[in-house]
């Protein structure tokens, strides 16, 4: 029976369809890498001049630097928010949690595209430090992009462990709450809360929509600026970023290989 | 933003903005092509999807390309925006990748028969390098769900394996496959950034429309593009209404 099983028709096509379906994503990455190794002046291969091109431009230090500070402090004021909310959720108030799971569906219907409209007009009019400045309003814009996955994130991660009775434990022994939060939880969560940072680092490093609409030049806008101007160099640029991209959500399945850790797959950077 | 929508120029309440969606003919055309590339892409990205996520998951396939597949489906999900938009740019643009291997090696130069990148066709093409990796992550689940003992109860019992597919194994993933159309459909439906690096903002598609009115392209009513976002908004959450009953379906036979 069981040799049987292993033959049973449509294997060949199975095959078939997996060949198709690597091939359809290669090729794209090997074109783009292809390209990236042309001379940058003749086109001709096999040259690194593309790269150093980008890697002497000011602008792409200056535009990353600025999206992965950017993506720093993103992370920062999420899990500053965060992870003492949903430490609460799981403590207090456990009948919020259905209510909560309704957010998983938020940046479904209010995607990037209609979140920026919304955001520049709501914060029409606020001071010039916060609305001109990407430090400002990108950064609140970015919070709200990252807040579904940052929470579903966490909340696996508190699904994970008895909330109850550690902080009881803790308590019981003469530990303050501040104590507790930081000895106590922050350990047992670490991967959850380095998991969602990872997340919000790919999303920050992608994100096009909202910064170009509302005048930043951040890293996505430095790479299509490059796309109208420079061929290779463009091949080049682009494949760093699908590096970080790369690099970003496999840290997240090494960590993710826990029981019990749920993945969140869907970031918003299209 | 919803206050936004039904604003005049000079502030006062009005419908009109929402009636000039009906009435603008580039807008109707806007929408008209967004439903379109989505519903081609969700209904495309889900059938590829399913049949390549069925392929890696089946019995007889190694494990390692299973978790090759699922792992570069974690990863290509996530890929968007620029710097897919010039992937396909070097593959299948006027000097790309491929563009030359089939005019070089086949003599047939695709941009001399219709084919053009810079299209909605293209746009298709490079969204489904997004929407089949999402398939995959969202069906593969469901495809672990179908019981062994299921299949083998059904040949038991004498029946084929198109009677089991017919009987079993599709109504039990319907309704994850309807769930993940429509989350594929909104995928498409709010994309931007793709869409613009790839034809350069010339693809007349309703996110498109909204950018150019943020960015203020187009002098007109500088409420239209609330507006257009209120009806991306409805049609997002209309989706929504459908998917929410279609995954309490699902979890019933979740494990």
């Amino acid at each position: 029976m069981g040799a049987l099983r292993l033959r049973r028709p449509g294997s060949a096509s199975a095959w078939l369809w997996l060949l198709l379906g690597a091939a359809y994503f290669l090729i794209p990455l090997v074109a783009t890498f292809l390209f990236s190794i042309k001379d940058k002046n003749t086109g001709s291969c096999c040259s690194l001049s593309a790269y150093s091109f980008i890697l002497d431009d000011p602008e792409f230090w200056r535009t990353i630097k600025l999206s992965f500070y950017l993506a720093l402090e993103t992370i920062a004021i999420s899990l500053l928010l965060f992870v003492p909310t949903v430490y609460w959720v799981h403590l207090k108030l456990p009948r919020l949690k259905p209510v909560v799971g309704f957010l998983a569906l938020i940046p479904f219907v209010v995607p990037p595209i209609i979140l920026v409209v919304g955001l520049l007009d709501f914060y029409r009019g606020s001071p010039d430090w916060f609305y001109a400045k990407p430090y400002g309003f990108l950064v609140a814009a970015y919070v709200i992009l990252a807040f579904p996955y940052v929470y579903f994130s966490l909340d696996s991660g508190f699904r994970a462990i008895d909330v109850h009775t550690l902080t009881e434990a803790s308590l019981n022994l003469g530990a303050s709450w501040p104590r507790t939060m930081l000895s106590v939880i922050l350990p047992n969560i670490r991967a959850a809360a380095v998991s969602a940072a990872f997340l919000t680092l790919a999303i920050v490093m992608g994100e096009f929509t909202i910064a170009t609409l509302s005048a930043f030049h951040t890293f996505p806008t430095y790479i299509q600026y490059v796309n109208e101007t420079q061929a290779y160099p463009a091949a080049a640029v682009s494949l760093m970023s699908f590096g970080i991209t790369w690099a970003a959500m496999l840290a997240i399945l090494l960590i993710g290989r826990r029981p019990g850790a749920r993945q969140v797959q869907i970031a918003g950077t299209r | 933003m919803l206050v936004g929508a039904f604003k005049s120029a000079d502030g006062s309440a009005t419908v009109g903005n929402i009636r000039e969606l009906f009435e603008s003919s580039q807008i109707r055309n806007a929408y008209k092509t967004s439903i379109e590339i989505s519903l081609v892409t969700a209904i495309l990205g889900a059938t590829l999807g399913l049949l390549i996520a069925y392929a890696a998951i089946r019995e007889g396939t190694p494990r390692w390309i299973r978790s090759a597949f699922t792992t570069f489906s974690g990863v290509a999900a996530n890929f968007g925006g620029i710097p897919l938009a010039f992937a396909f740019i070097a593959t299948l643009g006027t000097i790309g990748i491929v563009t030359q291997f089939l005019q070089n090696q086949l003599g047939f130069n695709i941009y001399l028969h219709n084919f053009s990148l810079f299209s909605k066709t293209g746009v298709e093409i490079t969204y489904l390098y997004f929407q089949i990796p999402l398939m995959l992550l969202v069906i593969a689940p469901a495809i672990d769900g179908l019981r062994r003992e299921w299949s083998e109860a059904s040949s038991n019992l004498g029946g084929s394996r198109l009677q089991y597919w017919r009987h079993i194994g599709v109504p039990i993933l319907l309704p994850s496959i309807l769930g993940a159309v429509i989350l594929l459909f909104g995928n498409a439906f709010a994309a931007y950034a793709t869409a613009y690096a790839l034809t350069s903002g010339q693809v007349n598609i309703v996110p498109i429309l909204i950018g150019n009115d943020v960015r203020g392209n187009v002098f007109t009513n500088p409420h239209e593009g609330h507006a257009l976002a209120f009806g991306m908004f409805v049609v997002l959450a209309v989706m929504m209404l459908v998917y929410v009953p279609l995954q309490r379906r699902v979890s019933r036979w979740a494990r």
